[in-house]
């Protein structure tokens, strides 16, 4: 659930083998807690992003960016500003279809939320959506009624909004 | 281009970084490093009888010197037994290079071994992640030279720590075209070290100096790494002010001067942790506030302005708040700062703040109070001192030996008192004694122990003699380990439970069985003695000094307490 305390962090890092788990030891050994990560190669040569999710308060947030800070491997990290990123997450949901009318009421619904169906089969189908984590959660309350019969979701993925970008000083 | 080993390329790179001695241990997967050490001429190799003891020694050997002590050990277990001493050294901030065997990473079938369990396979980059400032595993012969350059400027700079170096077994034996001439280039883009201090907040740091009526200066281990003891000596002659320590900073500041109030903590001096309550600015530089030190944080310094003088940014905010913070190097900043409060200081030195100190030395001061007839701690620690010279490296166990070494020992000189601060690690003194003794062959080197810490490590007994590495040992033996005996005693209405060590061994049996030598001193006279003839002495001594089981290091703040809550008679 996103609250007040959700703080979003970009991590630049090396991208190479023991990093990430160099990041999530770091996490645990501090006895910080991890609400998603996600990770892929960033547009810079040999680097990877991270964009970690924390629940805590300011103090604790000041902490952890400080400790990955001086993880070697880490190039550089920034907690993103509240209301001054964008972010994304994207969840598979596979529904149970028990019959046409519910089929079609669940595309009605994939439509509203701009999602798609990626896959079907004669009792399911399978969504993709792509938004907030709020948003994620009223398809997937929506989706209750019908039963959902599994669900993947990515963790958010951000980058701050305007021209300004978390990269190596060269 | 010319042929080489993985494991010869090892041995060059540890010789580029001016490497002269190893403390190490050897086993199957470490082999051909061994094979290449063979017959070199300016790598000492110093057999030890335990990694752990390695480990210590190296550490020893680093916090004595201000070098990057280098320690080596074979896979699995070899491995596992350092990490003691790792943790040990990233607690304590000291620089050190752990090297490792692994099993081979490459191959086909049954020649390929990491990750399926091998025989001695650890996964010690897993393990040591934690307890590391870094660690490498160099899976081709061209890594190895840059991941050892980085490895050491790594453990050396900023707040300097351990680095492991795992080599898998097939990396060093395998033969590659390597580049006639190594490099110094290092490749760690994520790591800078070279912090300057920002100069608003060392001006804002003065404006508080300045305005100051007691102020009081903390100084902590980091003062002692980056040798800033003069500067310390600077600020402090210049404020006025009264020098405090950690256990790590302990040495950082001369014990005997005027304005040494000792160390703070648990078991500080009384005075020292009197007048923390009762400054208004403090100035606290290279410390992290362990919490051995500050006691319960609601009663630390309550009445003063912090500033926080730490290399590493990570440590500000982290356990106290702080006004003014620096990130910085202690020498580098307390020079600015130094030169930023001259300009708006007048020194006084007949302030009702240096006579409020004084008077709380002689009232608080243990050092200062009347001395025991009897063969206790105490007396036999101040004398000790007596007959010590200055220069006199002494290393400490843990427990009540440690903590009776820092509230009567006086330590005047930086590196000369070396004691395991963060991670408490009894066995930690003696195998840092001989570390220590490599570094400094011309100083006499002195470990303080206790009966159940010295037994954690005594085969090193075995190193010191085969190896000719002459340090002595005072085993203030209590029979007991005093020091969770003192709080079953305390604050477990005495239950005492699995601390007793009954009589054994006998310690100078114990010495003469290793080819070193024993003496017994049950009497100040004797003890006196066995002093003299050991530094005089060319081997290793112990000498075994019955203390009798039910002493205390009083005054002690209990647990969840703060400070001015110490008590106890003393």
């Amino acid at each position: 659930m996103e609250t007040e305390k959700t703080k979003v962090i970009s991590v630049l890092v090396e991208n190479k083998p023991g990093v990430l788990h160099g990041v999530a030891n770091l996490f645990r050994r501090r006895n910080f807690n991890i609400e998603s990560i996600t990770v892929g190669p960033s547009e810079q040569v040999d680097s990877s992003r991270m964009t970690i999710t924390v629940n805590a308060d300011e103090k604790t947030i000041e902490q952890v960016v400080k400790q990955l800070a001086k993880l070697i491997d880490v190039l550089k990290v920034e907690e993103l500003e509240r209301g001054n990123f964008v972010m994304r997450e994207l969840a598979l949901i596979k529904v149970s279809v028990p019959g046409s009318k519910e089929r079609s009421d669940i595309i009605n619904c994939v439509e509203v939320f701009r999602g798609r169906v990626i896959d079907v089969s004669t009792d399911s189908l399978t969504v993709e959506i792509t938004g907030t984590p709020d948003k994620i959660d009223a398809f997937l309350n929506l989706m209750k009624t019908n039963g959902v019969i599994e669900l993947a979701r990515t963790g958010i993925t951000a980058l701050a909004r305007g021209a300004k970008s978390i990269r190596i000083d060269e | 281009m010319t042929k080489m080993s993985g494991a010869k390329v090892l041995i060059e790179s540890l010789e580029q970084q001016n490497v002269d001695v190893i403390f190490g241990i050897l086993g199957g997967a470490i082999l051909p490093v061994y094979d290449a050490l063979c017959g070199n001429e300016k790598i000492r190799h110093i057999l030890a009888r335990h990694e752990q003891g390695a480990a210590h020694a190296a550490e020893g050997y680093a916090r004595a010197s201000g070098r990057v002590g280098v320690c080596m050990a074979t896979s699995g277990p070899g491995a596992t037994n350092l990490v003691t001493g790792i943790a040990n050294a990233y607690m304590d901030s000291s620089p050190m290079i752990a090297i490792t065997g692994q099993v081979p990473s490459t191959g086909v079938n049954s020649s390929y071994m990491i990750g399926r369990d091998a025989f001695q396979e650890a996964d010690i980059i897993g393990i040591t992640t934690p307890i590391t400032k870094h660690n490498y595993q160099p899976r081709t012969i061209a890594e190895i030279q840059p991941m050892v350059n980085a490895a050491f400027y790594i453990a050396s700079s900023g707040r300097p720590g351990p680095v492991l170096i795992d080599i898998p077994k097939d990396v060093q034996s395998g033969i590659a075209d390597v580049e006639v001439g190594f490099t110094n280039k290092i490749e760690a883009r994520g790591y800078n070290p070279k912090i300057e201090p920002d100069l608003a907040k060392i001006s804002e740091a003065a404006n508080l100096l300045a305005k100051a009526e007691k102020p009081i200066i903390l100084s902590g281990g980091g003062v002692i790494i980056s040798n800033a003891s003069d500067e310390l000596m600077q600020m402090s002659d210049l404020l006025m002010a009264p020098v405090a320590t950690t256990l790590m900073g302990k040495g950082s500041f001369p014990e005997s001067h005027p304005l040494s109030v000792g160390s703070i903590g648990m078991h500080g001096n009384p005075a020292a942790n009197k007048l923390m309550g009762e400054a208004d600015v403090l100035l606290a530089v290279g410390t992290r506030f362990s919490d051995r030190a500050t006691a319960n944080l609601d009663t630390f310094c309550p009445n003063a302005k912090k500033i926080h003088i730490d290399i590493d940014a990570a440590e500000i905010g982290k356990n106290i708040e702080v006004d003014v913070p620096v990130v910085g190097d202690a020498k580098t900043s307390l020079k600015l700062l130094h030169d930023a409060l001259v300009k708006k200081l007048n020194k006084n030195e007949g302030s009702a703040w240096t006579k409020r100190v004084k008077t709380a030395k002689e009232k608080l001061s243990p050092l200062l109070k009347e001395m025991p007839k009897d063969l206790l701690p105490k007396a036999l620690l101040m004398e000790l001192r007596k007959l010590l010279p200055e220069n006199t490296i002494v290393t400490t166990e843990v427990g009540q030996n440690q903590m009776w070494s820092v509230l009567y020992f006086q330590a005047l000189k930086p590196r000369t008192f070396i004691s395991s601060g963060g991670l408490g690690t009894m066995g930690f003194g003696f195998p840092a004694a001989l570390g220590a003794k490599v570094a400094c062959p011309d100083r006499p080197v002195v470990d303080i122990a206790g009966d159940g810490s010295f037994l954690m490590t005594e085969q090193e007994l075995a190193c010191s003699i085969t190896e000719n590495i002459p340090v002595t040992v005072i085993v203030l033996n209590n029979s007991v380990l005093g020091m969770v005996a003192q709080w079953q005693r305390m604050l477990y209405k005495r239950r005492y439970m699995a601390v007793n060590l009954g009589k054994t061994p006998d310690f100078v049996k114990l010495a003469e069985a290793y080819g070193a030598q024993g003496f017994r001193a049950t009497s100040m006279e004797e003890f006196q003695k066995a002093v003299k003839t050991a530094l005089n002495s060319k081997v290793t001594t112990v000498i075994d000094v019955p203390i009798g089981s039910e002493h205390d290091v009083v005054p002690f703040v209990p647990p969840g307490c703060g400070l001015p809550q110490q008590r106890g008679d003393y």
